[in-house]
This record gives C-alpha cells, sequence and structure tokens, in this order.
C-alpha cells in the first residue's frame, strides 16, 4: 500500500550526501534537513561504486536518522548498477529513490518494476519505497508532465540544473534567466499532476546572498523545497519555507472569515484591508498546513 | 565463502577505515592498527570476527588500519573487500550474510 501521508511530506530541504564517505553519512541528522539524499551516482568514483553500496546498507540499517527522510540516488538507467543499488537500498528500508536523468515515463516504469521486485524479494510491504526523477535534460523538461504522471509511487519531480543547462548549450549564471521556462514547465506539471516539485542545487557556496534571492524565487513560483549541498544552506531555506507569523495570523483569519461569511450568505469581504473571496481559502489552509508541518502553529485551526 | 584473491576496501580518511583480505593459511588471522586501539580494539576485533563469521569465512588474513571508523563502517568496508575478493558485484545478500 502506498502511504499518501508519506507522498506529501514537508521536503523543504533535501540535502545530499556523498554514499562512498563515512563521515559524512553517520551523523547528518544534526543538519536538522526534512530529508537527507544518499548518493551513489556522481558523487561516488567509478572505482568505489560497489563498496559505497556496503557503506549505504549498514548506515541505513543502523544509524537512526532522527525523523529525516532517507533518499537515496541510484545510478543511471544507462549504467549496469542501478538494479543492484535498487536491492541494496529496499532490502535497507530506505524511503525514497531517486532517479537521476530522468526523460519519460518508460524510465520511471522500469524502475518501478526493479522496486517492486526488489520489495518481493525481501519481503518488504509493496509500495513501500516511493520514487521521484530528477529531470536534467530538455527533453526530461519537455515530458515533465508525463512522469509525473507515470506511477503510483511518484511523489514530485526535481530540477538539475547542470547537466539541464549542458543540454540548452548554456551555463548556471546565478540570475536564473537560464533555468526560467524549465522551472516554470516543472511547476505547472507537478502541480497538474498532484505532486511536488523540488529545485536544483545552488553551488557558489560564497554567495549566500546570491542563495537566499534564488530560495525566495523559487519559493514564490510554488516549488516545495531545495536542494542543498552544505548544511548552512539549510536554515535559510527552512526560514523562507517556513510560514512568517504574519502569515500565519493573515491565513488564521482568512479561513475563520470566509466560515462565517459564508454561513450570512456573504461571498466577499475584506480582511486587513484587502479583498477576500473563496478563492484564497486553499492558500489559506496551505499556510496552516506548513505551519503545521514545520511545527511553528500554536493555534487551534 | 572463500576469499579467492587479495582485495582491499576503504580509505584512510577520518571516519574510515581500511580494510585487506587474502587467501588464509587455514585460519583467521587479524592484525589491527587504529587511532583508537587502546579504547576499541577489542570491539573492532569482535565486530570483524562476526563479519567474517556472517561471510561464512575462515580462512583469511584480515589487516585493518582504522581511522575511526563506526562499526556499521568496519563492516561495510570487510565486505565490500570480500566481496571484491570473489569479484562479486550483483545478486549480493542483502539482509542475509550482509547484515
Amino acid at each position: 500500500m502506498i502511504n499518501e501521508q508519506k507522498k506529501k511530506r514537508l521536503r523543504r530541504s533535501m540535502m545530499f550526501l556523498n554514499g562512498q564517505k563515512p563521515s559524512l553519512i553517520k551523523d547528518p541528522y544534526i543538519y536538522k534537513a526534512d530529508s537527507l539524499m544518499f548518493d551513489l551516482e556522481d558523487a561516488v568514483a567509478v572505482t568505489a561504486k560497489d563498496t559505497a553500496r556496503f557503506s549505504l546498507y549498514h548506515a541505513l540499517t543502523t544509524i537512526d536518522y532522527r525523523g529525516a527522510e532517507r533518499v537515496v540516488r541510484i545510478n543511471g538507467l544507462d549504467s549496469d548498477l542501478w538494479k543492484e543499488d535498487i536491492r541494496c537500498v529496499v532490502a535497507a528500508d530506505t524511503e525514497l529513490i531517486r532517479i537521476p536523468k530522468c526523460e519519460n515515463k518508460e524510465m520511471v516504469l522500469e524502475v518501478e518494476a526493479e522496486i517492486e521486485k526488489a520489495e518481493k524479494e525481501f519481503g518488504k510491504e509493496e509500495g513501500s519505497v516511493l520514487i521521484m526523477a530528477a529531470l536534467e535534460s530538455a527533453k526530461g523538461v519537455m515530458n515533465a508532465y508525463e512522469v509525473c504522471t507515470s506511477s503510483p509511487r511518484m511523489i514530485g519531480i526535481a530540477l538539475s540544473g547542470g547537466d539541464y543547462t549542458k543540454d540548452l548549450q548554456t551555463k548556471i549564471t546565478g540570475t536564473g534567466i537560464e533555468l526560467m521556462g524549465g522551472r516554470q514547465q516543472m511547476i505547472i506539471a507537478a502541480r497538474a499532476a498532484g505532486v511536488q516539485c523540488f529545485d536544483t542545487v545552488w553551488t557558489n557556496l560564497d554567495d549566500m546572498d546570491g542563495f537566499r534571492r534564488d530560495v525566495q524565487m523559487i519559493h514564490d513560483m510554488g516549488f516545495d523545497g531545495k536542494s542543498c549541498i552544505n548544511p548552512r544552506q539549510i536554515d535559510i531555506v527552512h526560514e523562507i519555507f517556513t510560514p512568517a507569523k504574519k502569515d500565519i495570523i493573515f491565513a488564521e483569519k482568512v479561513i475563520r472569515e470566509i466560515d462565517t461569511k459564508k454561513a450570512q450568505g456573504i461571498g466577499v469581504f475584506t480582511v486587513d484591508g484587502k479583498m477576500i473571496d473563496i478563492a484564497f481559502y486553499d492558500g489559506a489552509q496551505r499556510t496552516i498546513k506548513m505551519a503545521k508541518a514545520a511545527g511553528v502553529y500554536e493555534g487551534d485551526l | 565463502m572463500e576469499i579467492k584473491k587479495p582485495a582491499v576496501a576503504g580509505t584512510l580518511e577520518s571516519s574510515d577505515c581500511l580494510v585487506t583480505v587474502e587467501p588464509g593459511e587455514g585460519k583467521v588471522e587479524f592484525s589491527l592498527d587504529s587511532t583508537v586501539i587502546h579504547q576499541f580494539g577489542n570491539q573492532i576485533r569482535k565486530v570483524t570476527l562476526e563479519t567474517l563469521d556472517n561471510l561464512g569465512i575462515d580462512n583469511v588474513k584480515i589487516s585493518i588500519v582504522d581511522k575511526g571508523a563506526l562499526d556499521c563502517t568496519i563492516k561495510a568496508r570487510i565486505e565490500g573487500a570480500v566481496f571484491r575478493s570473489v569479484d562479486q558485484y550483483d545478486n549480493l545478500p542483502w539482509g542475509g550474510a550482509i547484515k
């Protein structure tokens, strides 16, 4: 059974960790990212692909990651490694598998079939392992909706900016201009499919102001979270993705007023000088839901 | 399992260890060089023997250079070296001999 609650969990920050390095995978929960993404793909040297799996298997089965979601990025479907990666991480009870360089529905179905096989082999509940897909090419972004709707296990899509801009024949500029169309296309596709959408990493660790602007922008675009490569980035992401006190208070007023006015037969009115009607209801509820998920809600709604 | 050829896994980075296995001479020969040998030498030896036992290995020369690895890392590096020594990279016994 696929757990819908687990599919929709809070994923503001997803921190990449090199599966090859014991020093990185032994205690990353101290940084309090919502999700920890253990990498078996690009971060792991070709000569360490086999040994990284053993490290990851024992880390996942021994270490208590204290509520952080345990995600594993497997090797690409063009390699001869990904099927064993899936056996390893399904046996180790990982919660979510990230497919790199995903371009279409067929790729998701191939991974899904291997996960199902592994769940049976290792006696895991069917549907216990969820899937997300990284879109890293123009073709992947064009097929975003197809990927989003490809499997009931699919929780969402993530942009991988480095490979995507290479495919576009441009580069990461720091302004976001090169990612604009891709990001917009992805968030629309994800929302249309009812799944989540995650943004690419910010690699310039010396430019924290640029990082903050980037996170604010993708938050305003509607993204659910950001991939992180350094613990310093996590607090900024959480700050921007957690509703501020004034937003929570306003959302509470909107919900209460709409409920009251509806009973009185009034459709449109003002709250704190702003026009409000039923169209604002879902947004206000989402704010409260986010605040609850982030553990900052103190009201009684 | 039988160790077929010498194999190495791991690194000398902090929190890691470097494990070397070679075909043995009828028994388990264990040698350890560790930055924390006085506090954890016995524990590392115990984890090593347990891991070899799980893998069904009783004939091996195993040497470990430890840089403060957790038990789970020591296990992983031993298994890494053992499966390299028999050239097995697929269909590994996750949750079975690897546990």
